[in-house]
């Protein structure tokens, strides 16, 4: 369906709804690189006047991948809950944003409507959105998730241990695990990016993971972000806690990662059959990035970050612990600067919240996008105030095996100061308990008779 | 740096960690925050990794040092006019600009094997390692009919039209990999048989990590000149051709 708006006289009009969504898109580079931004600023914000007027319902009437030729698209239609949809079906786009700033709009009613949404809707009605706008709705919701402890919860704040190594060095990475731990890092999960994807490399890096979790008796969780048919492969010959994958939004995107929705659905139920975690049943990690369709020639002129929130379709189906956007990773070509990194940043997490996913984000940036630590620290801040989930810890923000910057055990430190956050309760009381925080939550000094300074 | 005399910084008393790792561990700590001096070290190597990107090729010098080898040198550039949009449109820094396609095409010869010698996303990178690296690799190349470029601008594809231009069987390019805080003069070589438009990755081979820390230049030159022989042999380049870096470095 074409829509248009008219502005000084001047009509522009758009010949479908995902030409809409792509040039009411706030400017990023990786759009561009796609022919899909708008040419003007003046088109932007026409797009974004006919977006506003757009009725949720024309989102369930115009597929903007066609169903017959993705799995993505037919996951988005089929589990529309046409219950949770009633509430807002009369809105248009605009409408939806006003709402979700009403006071009225609180917690419990997300959660509601939660399942009413599908991506595309909750893509258009962001990127009408300010940041402020981003960040006051995503307060508003929680997402609580389990395996060993709790993650998610108000005015808690978690961090993926990331202690990469450029070799896969065992010992190395113990160092960096050690090192993250005694800076109060590990809650959301203790998770290595692996030089090397094959069966023996992951497995031994599990083994090793799980045996310091269990020597020390901590309560999280372990994770080597492996392909998915490692992890498979690994079921019954190592520890598996999680089962990690990156996933983008078009069947096309994920046949390029090597996966498709039955080999996550195989693999999730693989991981709930082990039945490790002790208090709750998500069972699966997974990574997002706007870019990653372009990126694989798979976008259908869809723009990206219209993707990106199509790939937390698959994520929710699989009710998983955890799910971050890389936002920074993918380079300057898709997301150029600091603000746009930003943007991006909060767009992802809002997206992300709305659809009930247990959002966190990698807040980083590659040293050919013009960006460095002070941008890394604003998106951190910033989405801390939205409620971020989780974020990354590596040592001194420096990932010596990814070569890219995300944020350190000391941010995670310094943002859940300014903000009162928290640790997952469990790995609080075992952080009081290991002398690492006292009571008040400050860090204590540490001696070098530590026991977790022992078995290395 | 003598910013920790008056103030006590806590210091992590695990610092023998570090020779497991060259990850930023113990650093200590001021409240929450990491030391001045480890702030400012990093801030030195993001600079470093910033300034490789922004660098150019020593064009002269390596094209003087080629010639005394007795080869001629061509100079392209992509269709990217400045690094800033080098940076955004990877698209444009894959296609020749018009004069040097042109050139290129007034070629009379045909090659064996074209090395491209292209700046990348750190100029530096090849500034150090790639004259190194090829006079290592030279000697073991005779009987082959070889070709030098040098290409500004340039994303790996960019090998392809050179290639098909100067109708050579097998290209090499030498460029300049993504600086990282550790590494920001890495340089990359990626190989190709048959060059054609519109190849993607899993037709080439790549040897990475070619840097001070990384590969030097005699284990380059070994995987390199494996790879050659390897797709002279076979006829074909990338995926079906593996390499185990680990024996052929222990040969």
């Amino acid at each position: 369906m074409a829509y248009k708006h008219t502005i000084d006289h001047q009509i522009f009009s758009f010949p479908d709804l995902k030409s809409v969504l792509a040039k009411a898109s706030p400017f990023r580079t990786g759009d561009a690189l796609a022919g899909l931004a708008a040419e003007s600023n003046m088109e932007r914000v026409a797009a974004q006047c006919a977006l506003s007027e757009i009725p949720l319902k024309d989102f369930l009437n115009e597929a903007i991948i066609p169903y017959e030729q993705d799995e993505v698209t037919r996951l988005i239609v089929d589990t529309h809950d046409e219950v949770a949809f009633k509430e807002i079906s009369s809105f248009t786009v605009g409408d939806l944003r006003n709402w979700l700033l009403t006071h009225e709009v609180d917690t419990k009613k997300l959660s509601k409507i939660s399942k009413g949404l599908t991506p595309e809707m909750v893509t258009a009605v962001s990127k009408l959105m300010r940041n402020q706008d981003l960040i006051a709705v995503a307060q508003k919701c929680e997402v609580m998730t389990q395996f060993r402890n709790t993650l998610g919860k108000k005015g808690q704040l978690s961090v993926r241990l990331q202690p990469n190594h450029p070799t896969d060095n065992l010992k190395g990475i113990a160092a960096s695990i050690i090192d993250g731990l005694l800076y109060g890092s590990g809650d959301a999960v203790i998770g290595i990016n692996p030089v090397t994807d094959s069966v023996d490399i992951v497995g031994d890096q599990l083994k090793m993971m799980d045996e310091i979790r269990m020597r020390f008796d901590i309560p999280t969780q372990i994770c080597v972000l492996s392909h998915l048919t490692t992890s498979l492969e690994l079921l019954d010959k190592a520890p598996i806690d999680l089962v990690f994958q990156s996933i983008g939004g078009t069947e096309k995107t994920n046949t390029s990662f090597g996966i498709n929705l039955g080999m996550i659905q195989e693999a999730y139920e693989g991981a709930l059959e082990l039945n490790r975690g002790t208090l709750g049943k998500n069972v699966m990690y997974f990574e997002t990035g706007q870019g990653s369709s372009l990126s694989a020639n798979a976008h259908w002129n869809v723009d990206q970050q219209t993707c990106e929130a199509r790939a937390y379709a698959v994520a929710r189906h699989f009710n998983p612990l955890l799910v971050n956007s890389v936002v920074g990773f993918i380079g300057p070509e898709y997301l150029y600067d600091g603000k746009q990194i930003t943007r991006a940043g909060l767009e992802d997490h809002f997206c992300g919240k709305l659809m009930s996913l247990p959002m966190g984000m990698d807040v980083c940036y590659t040293n050919h996008a013009e960006a460095d630590q002070d941008d890394m620290d604003n998106l951190l801040t910033l989405l801390g105030v939205a409620g971020v989930n989780f974020i990354m810890g590596v040592p001194g923000s420096d990932d010596v095996m990814l070569n890219y910057q995300s944020t350190s055990f000391h941010d995670a430190l310094y943002v859940r100061k300014v903000l009162g956050k928290k640790p997952a309760p469990e790995f609080e009381a075992w952080l009081e308990k290991m002398g690492i925080m006292d009571a008040t939550g400050e860090r204590r000094s540490i001696e070098a008779s530590h026991k977790l300074l022992k078995p290395l | 740096m003598n910013s920790e005399n008056n103030i006590p910084i806590k210091k992590d008393p695990w610092e023998d960690l570090k020779t497991f790792t060259n990850a930023r561990i113990a650093l200590g700590s001021t409240g929450n925050a990491i030391p001045l001096d480890e702030v400012l070290q990093f801030r030195f190597a993001h600079a470093k990794a910033k300034d490789a990107i922004e660098s150019e090729l020593n064009i002269d010098s390596i094209k003087e040092e080629i010639e005394s080898w007795g080869f001629s040198v061509w100079e392209v550039k992509s269709q990217v006019s400045h690094r800033d949009e080098y940076l955004q449109r990877p698209d444009l820094g894959r296609k020749l600009d018009e004069i040097s396609e042109k050139e290129l095409q007034e070629s009379p010869q045909e090659f064996d094997l074209v090395f491209v010698i292209a700046d990348g996303l750190s100029a530096n990178a090849i500034n150090k390692n790639a004259i190194p690296l090829l006079k290592e690799l030279l000697p073991k190349l005779e009987g082959y009919k070889i070709g030098f470029v040098l290409a500004k601008m340039a994303r790996v594809a960019l090998s392809d039209p050179i290639g098909i231009l100067l109708k050579a069987k097998f290209v090499a390019m030498c460029i300049g990999e993504r600086p990282g805080l550790s590494s920001p003069e890495s340089m990359g070589i990626y190989t190709t048989y048959a060059p054609q438009l519109g190849l993607t990755d899993e037709r080439r081979n790549c040897i990475s990590n070619i840097h001070s820390n990384g590969l030097n230049s005699k284990e380059g030159t070994a995987l390199l000149f494996y790879l050659i022989r390897q797709s002279f042999d076979k006829k074909i380049s990338g995926v079906d051709i593996k390499i185990n870096l680990k024996d052929l470095l222990e040969d």
